[in-house]
């Protein structure tokens, strides 16, 4: 039984000339496809390269986080996916067979999207790959293999492999989506740095009519896997992810062997559950990343440019939001609205915040997967704690669950001239409300696809060059969004009067307690990079 | 800033060390482990200042290089 059956998407003819584009991604996975989708949708035409003829096998990166969500929905693809996927927000880890700490990864109302919906790797491609197929500006191009990379100055030269034989093309900028074993990134003979991993782990994707409830499962040493650690997620279809701890020694092709798998799953679910295998996978897993994100006219996103442990969503999640932190700056770079060093901002920006999940990754990892005898003794002496005492739970490492990067020091920013008691800092990501009869600040938002400015006043007829102005009004008010709730100027700590510079990725560029046109137009052009760097941002903040 | 108190300040030297000995007799060599950490683990929620915890950590290495 399959619950899934691949499209199969028919080759494209081979060109018949060496045709120059803008933009040639290569990959068309969920990180290609979404900056392929995002860059047609601010009017660039891209031609999109997969070896492939269909989506990628197995389940994969199965947890959507509520940021990723907000992402596709952007670009019209998100509500497809929450009405197809299992929306959770909560988790539970055990220690043998007792509970020792829950959490809720988004415990308040008022939020269009949850803090996470599990759907299947291939449902989100295929989704993309039906909203690319919709637009003019993408060429998607199944069975096209890159098997060689010339770059100079003024552009990247492709060799491409097809079915009825190889071709070239140009392409102005490169974007290598093209995974953890880049053919780009080995072309250009880039090392990464940073830590493998030895422990090996196997992913059972099992299909069975059980009563768990949609909750984020973590246990350590369970009675019926007592050596390792077990992760349970729920999956549409019926399906559920089981993600086991092997150790490392390990043998990839004996753990692989359909029947010992069976053996492992059976002893987890007891007897009389009736449930059958429909994908394993044996894998071992690096926390580590290129050094630089961005090599002249090839800009590297997702696996091909940073890797992380599965635990914790960090892997997905990080590529969508470096397809989102790239799109609308090599837009802005293609329609001649900033300069091309607005793409090193990319690298700039993009850089820490992977960092940042490589670091919270490897811990995880390190917690999971103790290296000697103190480290193990430290992380059973947390569990041993865990149960009892509160203080012990944060302790708890079983993955912490990708969070939206916050942009601290970005060249970008301006940063505040007055005091805020909280809110929405410059580099955060602009935070969700509801406004209006039904409607949502961030779908607000997505209909202002440039700089939007959020104005905490009634409507007038103050004109900014290029920025969309927002008016946001405690009462209901013509052209302005109603905020209800309050829940605007609450998470945003905005009184009447102040006014947030949005950029087009949906981050705050800042924000000032009073309208001043000439300050929002600086800002703006700052987040564009077309003030030169000042000297205190140039030292020491990339 | 609050620093690492390292002067002598129990008033019963001998009874702790006692209380230690007592609290591992019996336990196997990974049982003793874990139960210094956890006792580790409750000392340093108790004290609760980054800052002199990484002290009493740097000062628990030096302490060992020394011999």
């Amino acid at each position: 039984m399959r619950t899934y059956v691949s499209p199969n998407y028919q080759a494209a003819a081979r060109p018949g000339r060496t045709a120059r584009h803008p933009v040639v991604v290569a990959g068309g996975g969920m990180v290609g496809l979404t900056i392929a989708l995002d860059l047609a949708r601010r009017g660039i035409s891209v031609v999109v390269l997969n070896a492939a003829a269909t989506v990628g096998a197995g389940s994969r990166a199965i947890c959507m986080a509520k940021r990723s969500l907000e992402i596709f929905d952007r670009l019209d693809v998100g509500a497809r996916m929450l009405d197809k996927g299992v929306t959770w927000s909560r988790g539970e880890v055990l220690f043998h067979d007792r509970p020792v700490y829950r959490f809720d990864l988004l415990a308040e109302a008022g939020h269009h999207f949850p803090a996470f919906v599990n759907l299947q790797q291939y449902y989100v491609e295929e989704y993309l790959v039906d909203a690319c197929r919709a637009s003019a500006r993408v060429d998607l191009r199944w069975q096209h293999r890159v098997v060689a990379v010339a770059p100079d100055a003024d552009a990247v030269t492709l060799t491409v492999e097809t079915p009825e034989g190889p071709y070239r093309l140009t392409a102005d900028w490169l974007l290598a989506c093209d995974g953890a074993h880049s053919t780009i990134r080995a072309a250009l003979g880039l090392d990464f740095v940073g830590q493998v991993f030895r422990d090996r782990f196997l992913i059972a994707d099992v299909v069975m009519d059980a009563a768990f409830p949609p909750v984020r499962r973590f246990w350590f040493h369970p009675p019926f896997h007592p050596d390792g650690s077990v992760l349970l997620h729920r999956q549409p279809d019926h399906l559920w992810r089981i993600d086991f701890q092997l150790g490392a020694e390990a043998d990839p092709e004996i753990e692989r062997d359909p029947a010992r798998v069976r053996a492992r799953v059976a002893a987890m679910l007891g007897p009389g559950v009736r449930f059958e295998i429909e994908w394993i996978s044996v894998y071992t897993f690096r926390c580590r990343r290129l050094e630089r994100f961005r090599h002249g006219r090839i800009l590297f996103l997702g696996d091909a440019a940073h890797q992380v442990s599965p635990f914790g969503a960090r892997g997905g999640n990080a590529g969508v939001q470096d397809a989102d932190n790239l799109g609308w700056k090599l837009a802005a770079v293609l329609h001649g609205t900033a300069p091309e060093r607005l793409l090193d901002s990319y690298d700039a920006e993009r850089g820490p915040a992977n960092d940042e999940d490589i670091l919270h990754s490897t811990r995880s990892t390190d917690f999971i997967t103790p290296k000697s005898e103190a480290a193990r003794a430290y992380r059973d002496a947390v569990l041993e704690l865990a149960g009892r005492y509160a203080f012990a739970r944060g302790l708890v490492n079983s993955g912490r669950l990708s969070r939206p990067a916050v942009l601290v020091g970005s060249p970008l920013n301006t940063d505040d001239d007055a005091a805020w008691d909280g809110g929405v800092p410059p580099g955060a990501v602009a935070i969700d409300a509801p406004v209006g009869g039904t409607g949502w600040l961030l779908e607000r938002l997505n209909r202002a696809p440039g700089f939007a400015l959020l104005r905490f006043a009634a409507p007038d007829e103050a004109d900014l060059p290029d920025v969309e102005t927002i008016f946001i009004t405690p009462e209901p008010q013509a052209g302005a969004a109603h905020d209800h709730a309050g829940l605007v100027a609450h998470r945003y700590a905005a009184v009447a009067g102040d006014a947030i510079l949005v950029r087009p990725d949906q981050h705050v560029a800042a924000r000032w307690h009073r309208f001043d046109a000439l300050a929002i137009v600086a800002a703006r052009d700052r987040a564009l990079a077309r003030a030169a760097p000042s000297r205190e941002r140039s030292h020491g903040k990339a | 800033m609050a620093r690492l108190d390292t002067s002598p300040r129990l008033d019963d030297p001998d009874a702790l060390f006692a209380a230690l000995m007592e609290v591992h007799r019996g336990l196997s060599p990974d049982a003793s482990r874990r139960l210094d950490a956890r006792l580790i683990l409750l000392l340093a929620n108790h004290i609760g200042d980054a800052a002199i915890l990484a002290e009493a950590i740097a000062a628990a290495r030096a302490a060992g290089d020394d011999g």
